[in-house]
């Protein structure tokens, strides 16, 4: 277990490291001088020269590339232009909103996939079974910018019942958390019917029953549980998923997170914001990948990794 | 399988038969947009801007007084060009790739299995974003991004596949007779895989749909005045609570396409793998 765990952390660093160079790389995709777009057509030429220098582009490309992976290691990830501070600051001042979403949205997804799941799963091919699971073929083909509006008509404007945008009170983030963990909930709960069917056919569950516990006890305490490994995996994947999503749930919502920063920081074309956001959302993908795949050896002591 | 045996098994599984019909309608309407709809999609008519649906306009007017059917109709196009070039040149791009690194080998196949790796450490939208955001919006640009994002899920299931198929018997006959390198690849090991490429491609093609739709969605898809439907959804956010139906029609279009090729991908599976039939719960 313990050569996992070392050999699991170490293939994350090959990983980071090509994260960090493709997001370096991408300043260099623009077409043109980026620089001169940054600034505008009827930008001064030296200006153009002063931010040029300002961000390094210089200097060749190999020198650029030194700085930018030494400054990523000190966690400077430059200047935003817009902004004119540093985007290490502007981005983790954002970034709490954005994890508080996602986790909300977790947490909405598994609250609505289990018991959803386990129903379905204990009547397969009935009525139950078919509504549930078309729902959530419905709910997985639903993308979130028709999903948020819809529940914006819905639940703002048609109810009244919930604030359209902002992040001041609970009731701000019903609409954004549901909106993002739908599609995650219609999968879950396809896990979770699928993981259910297949438990309840076991040996053990048979068993179970035979003892004499009551439906409840064998469904919760014995097949429930055994079924959730692969969920709670799917789960930690899904999470980076929920952070791309953020992207357009918060430009929905005007939800104030890292997402909607993005968006701003892609429609006034700052580059140095643009890659730090970037970055920070395929570090916080990796890391929870690592982190997932280190806990399912925790989580089921079947699993001998060689 | 041959076609008319697999035709009659689309007929018979009402996944794939609901998934082709609809997808069959939406290729039409893409076709013959300019044939069918009633208005042309860039024909603005101020004095009738926001209007809700009503007979002359079935599906309303926007804020610029165009008419939302026809431009639900040309949106099908960009939806179904975009899908389409993008499934293409990614499973030809992942079938490349893939069966050349699982049927060689060596440094090849460490360099491809690294380049995944790092593409798969993007969730896939993310990296498409961030491309199209350093290109630039434009139709050509935002079909090279997702194609970027999108080989790299066809080079993984085809090298995998690849690597299971080389080591049987009938292969290592083949070699044995003589047969090239390139003639076992393409018509040995390449027949042999197809079905689960054919799979991801369908449920790819929804995922590029709704890709394009988010990506326009967030004004980096194609350039106005082309309708795509996600640009649609985005209009229509700043008249929820005046003109809903700029909203509903072309999320109603999205899902659908979006189901669709879902479905698709789904009864295709169930048909390949005939283990799987009857497992859906859907539709029996």
């Amino acid at each position: 277990m313990r050569s996992f765990l070392l050999r699991r952390l170490l293939l994350t660093f090959p990983v980071l490291l090509g994260v960090v160079t493709l997001v370096f790389s991408f300043i260099h995709l623009v077409p043109g001088d980026p620089v001169q777009i940054m600034l505008g057509e009827g930008a001064q030429a030296a200006d153009v020269e002063q931010l040029r220098h300002r961000l390094g582009l210089d200097q060749p490309v190999l020198s650029q590339y030194g700085r930018y992976l030494k400054d990523v290691v000190r966690g400077d990830l430059g200047i935003s232009f817009r902004f004119g501070e540093s985007v290490t600051n502007i981005i983790f001042s954002r970034y709490p909103a954005t994890l508080q979403l996602a986790m909300l949205s977790l947490f909405f997804g598994a609250l609505l996939a289990v018991p959803t799941g386990v129903l379905a799963a204990t009547r397969p091919g009935s009525w139950i079974d078919r509504i549930l699971t078309s729902a959530t073929l419905l709910g997985i083909s639903l993308p979130n910018f028709v999903s948020g509006p819809l529940a914006i008509i819905l639940f703002s404007i048609v109810l009244g019942w919930l604030p359209v945008s902002g992040r001041s009170g609970p009731a701000h983030f019903v609409l954004p958390a549901v909106t993002l963990g739908a599609s995650l909930s219609a999968i879950l709960t396809r896990m979770v019917r699928a993981g259910m069917i297949e438990e309840l056919q076991e040996d053990y569950v048979k068993t179970a029953r035979a003892k004499g516990l009551s439906e409840t006890q064998v469904l919760l305490k014995h097949a429930l549980k055994n079924s959730l490994i692969p969920v709670v995996t799917v789960m930690g994947l899904q999470f980076g998923t929920l952070l791309a999503g953020a992207i357009i749930t918060e430009t929905i919502f005007a939800w104030p997170g890292i997402g909607r920063l993005t968006v701003q920081a892609i429609n006034s074309r700052d580059y140095p914001l643009v890659q730090g956001c970037l970055l920070v959302i395929a570090c916080t993908y990796v890391t929870v990948n690592l982190l997932t795949d280190l806990a399912y050896g925790f989580l089921d002591p079947r699993i001998k990794y060689q | 399988m041959n076609p008319a045996g697999f035709l009659r098994q689309i007929v018979s599984n009402r996944l794939a038969l609901f998934g082709t019909l609809v997808g069959t309608f939406l290729c039409l309407t893409a076709i013959l947009a300019p044939v069918v709809t009633p208005f042309a999609f860039e024909s603005q008519n101020l004095p009738l801007r926001l209007q809700p649906p009503a007979v002359g306009h079935w599906f309303g007017t926007d804020e610029l007084g165009r008419d939302i059917l026809s431009r639900v109709a040309y949106g099908t196009r960009i939806s179904m060009l975009v899908g389409f070039s993008v499934v293409l040149v990614s499973s030809f791009l992942g079938l490349l790739a893939g069966s050349l690194a699982g049927y060689y080998g060596g440094w090849f196949d460490e360099v491809l299995m690294r380049v995944v790796d790092v593409l798969l450490a993007f969730p896939g939208i993310l990296l498409a974003i961030a491309l199209v955001a350093f290109w630039g919006p434009g139709l050509e640009k935002l079909i090279f991004a997702l194609v970027a994002v999108g080989w790299v899920g066809y080079a993984r299931l085809v090298r995998g596949q690849i690597l299971k198929v080389k080591e049987l018997d009938f292969v290592k006959a083949t070699r044995s007779l003589g047969a090239s390198d390139s003639r076992i690849i393409l018509c040995h090991l390449i027949p042999n895989i197809i079905q689960p490429v054919l799979v991801q491609a369908s449920i790819g093609m929804a995922g590029a749909i709704l890709a394009e739709a988010s990506l326009s969605f967030l004004g980096l898809g194609v350039p106005p005045p082309l309708p795509s439907w996600g640009a649609m959804l985005n209009d229509g956010r700043s008249h929820l609570f005046d003109a809903p139906h700029l909203v509903l029609f072309p999320g109603a279009a999205t899902i659908l396409a979006v189901l669709a090729f879902n479905f698709l991908g789904d009864g295709l599976r169930e048909i390949l793998n005939p283990r799987l039939q009857g497992q859906s719960p859907l539709f029996r």
